[in-house]
């Protein structure tokens, strides 16, 4: 490999650093804000550090919006949009992976073609099913139109096909069904793609905003997402108390990076194409 | 099907074996299938007969052939929305590609916890919610406190810039959050790209005593390019669905200067309550996406036969 002990190197780590410092210094600016108190935020001069730190502004957020009902909305359609997913994609994947079935291809094809299309087309058609089956303003509102993930699908059935054989064919000597076959080898073999499609779903979900956006527009029905930005419109110019909505937003989300890095950069490359 | 069947699993053969996985396997794909039939098939073909009526957005309305069609040629806002749509692309696509590009060449070149603390750094914005992003940006570059002022006053010549109000900076704004926002992706996907170029390649070319630039030039550069080639691919089609940024960061002001496609289906539909129309404008972004995607599809390929 090559040589780390030389100038050129330590300035290379110098750049590197900074520039990344500089890359996340809006999300700590932001955090700063939220600890300071309202006029120490609007106050001249610039200090990295709160001169009074406080939680005030959170306090505030919570005492003052129903943010807490707009997190229980966010927690539910995620967790429901996680979960749906990650089973629907995993037996419709192992399915066309390993069984051999009348249409099969013709399925896959519409899945793979399915990439084509553009969510945000469908908003108006979307609108009026929900509409129809009298789930605007609802978390089934919601989560139905967020099911559509072909992508999970192909994740899957490409790492069922990578499973060897020999191990289908030796359950299915000892007698075992397919559910089982499902549950007992195939899952069970692969919980680590699971478990990386499944935080980016849900941080996908969480994150979403057109769709939730529209649907869910009464102030008990919104998601967090969507909410925050009704904090703003309420309270005008207040700094700390708009931001400190934003990173009760953010929380879950990332948390969640920081804690399965790997994971959700695994699921990031796997999603677009690239096998990490 | 029986001798796909066959093919696939030896034991145990024959007709009532296969009839057996068929009955399995729909009921393995049914919630898929069921959930991809109503809320999506259906959806599409909805969207399709809409656009030929003057619907509201709930209800129903006469078929009117393709005027919605022709209204939409000659219709001066969605001209616009699509010319704003391409500016905002010119301004994301190549300059996060390259710029994602130049991140993960350094980063590739750090080791241990450096590379990790760098590319987390990098990375963390776009797990973000896009209000979140908006909201700090806005606060950013607020006009009276905002933290970014003095450098945006260095640009500007002097006077301090509402940069969401004045049509010049609208859109470049726009397009530098979602950079900001987004660029880690890209950074990803090349680093892990870099990854896969193996490191004898420059041992050897540095036996032979090419300097920096040349192993970019003769080794890098052109054993990356299929990952360039997607990232260029992703972020175009990615870009061309912009909505949500500048919903909140403009609302497609000042002076409709950064009225988008996506928001303008939005305004037909959810404002004015012209679902038919906006089914017309919606089909236009379909038609548009999927030709670039099957071209997207043809960069994968190329990539995986490699």
């Amino acid at each position: 490999m090559r040589p780390w002990h030389r100038p050129s190197d330590l300035l290379l780590s110098l750049l590197a650093l900074g520039s990344a410092a500089l890359w996340v210094f809006p999300l700590y600016w932001a955090i700063v804000t939220t600890l300071k108190p309202e006029d120490e935020v609007v106050a001249p001069g610039f200090h990295l550090l709160p001169l009074h730190p406080t939680v005030g502004a959170y306090g505030y957020v919570l005492a003052h919006t129903t943010i807490a009902r707009w997190y229980l909305n966010s927690l539910v359609t995620a967790a429901a949009v996680t979960v749906l997913v990650v089973a629907m994609s995993a037996t419709c994947g192992y399915a066309i992976s390993q069984l051999r079935f009348p249409l099969r291809r013709l399925l896959f094809g519409l899945i793979l073609a399915s990439f084509m299309v553009p969510l945000q087309a469908l908003i108006v058609t979307h609108f009026i099913l929900m509409n129809d089956f009298g789930l605007i303003n609802s978390w089934g509102g919601i989560v139905l139109p967020q099911l559509i993930v072909p992508v999970v699908v192909i994740v899957y059935k490409q790492f069922f096909d990578a499973i060897p054989r020999e191990f289908r064919e030796a359950a299915l000597v000892d007698g075992a069904g397919e559910f089982r076959l499902f549950m007992q080898i195939f899952l069970p073999m692969n919980w680590g793609v699971t478990t990386a499609l499944a935080i980016i779903t849900f941080i996908g979900a969480w994150n979403a905003f057109l769709w939730p956006f529209l649907v869910a527009s009464t102030d008990r029905a919104m998601t967090v997402t969507v909410g925050i930005v009704q904090v703003h419109d309420a309270f005008g110019v207040q700094y700390a108390r708009n931001i400190a909505g934003a990173v009760m937003a953010a929380m879950p989300v990332a948390l969640a990076y920081l804690i399965f890095q790997r994971r959700v950069t695994e699921a990031v490359a796997l999603s677009a194409g690239i096998k990490g | 099907m029986t001798r796909a069947a066959g093919r696939a699993v030896r034991i145990p053969a024959g007709r009532q074996a296969a009839q057996r996985q068929a009955t399995e396997a729909a009921a393995l794909v049914a919630p898929f299938v069921i959930a991809y039939l109503v809320l999506f098939v259906y959806p599409t073909l909805k969207l399709v007969q809409l656009s030929f009526t003057a619907s509201p957005l709930i209800g129903t309305g006469k078929w009117v052939g393709t005027a919605n069609y022709v209204r939409l040629a000659g219709d001066g806002l969605f001209r616009a929305s699509v010319y704003h749509t391409a500016y905002f692309v010119a301004l994301t696509v190549v300059p996060t590609t390259l710029l994602a590009l130049g991140i993960a060449l350094m980063v590739s070149r750090l080791r241990g916890w450096r590379q990790s603390l760098v590319l987390a750094c990098f990375f963390l914005p776009y797990i973000l919610p896009v209000t979140v992003v908006t909201l700090i940006w806005q606060w950013l570059v607020d006009l009276q406190f905002g933290v970014a002022q003095p450098l945006l006053r260095l640009v500007s010549g002097g006077s301090g810039v509402a940069v969401f109000k004045s049509p010049a900076w609208a859109m470049p704004m726009v397009a530098l959050v979602t950079i900001w926002w987004t660029n880690g992706f890209n950074v990803l996907l090349f680093t892990a790209g870099l990854r896969n170029i193996p490191a004898d390649y420059y041992e050897a070319a540095a036996l032979d005593g090419a300097g920096r630039l040349a192993q970019f030039r003769h080794i890098t550069w052109p054993l990356i390019w299929p990952v360039t080639a997607l990232v260029l691919t992703i972020q175009l089609i990615l870009q061309l669905k912009i909505f949500d940024q500048v919903y909140l960061l403009t609302q497609g002001g000042p002076f409709n200067s950064t009225y988008v496609v996506v928001q303008y289906i939005y305004r037909q539909a959810f404002v004015l309550n012209h679902g038919g129309y906006a089914a017309a404008v919606a089909l236009f972004l379909f038609a548009l996406i999927a030709a670039l995607s099957v071209l997207q599809y043809q960069v994968l390929r190329t990539r995986e036969s490699r």
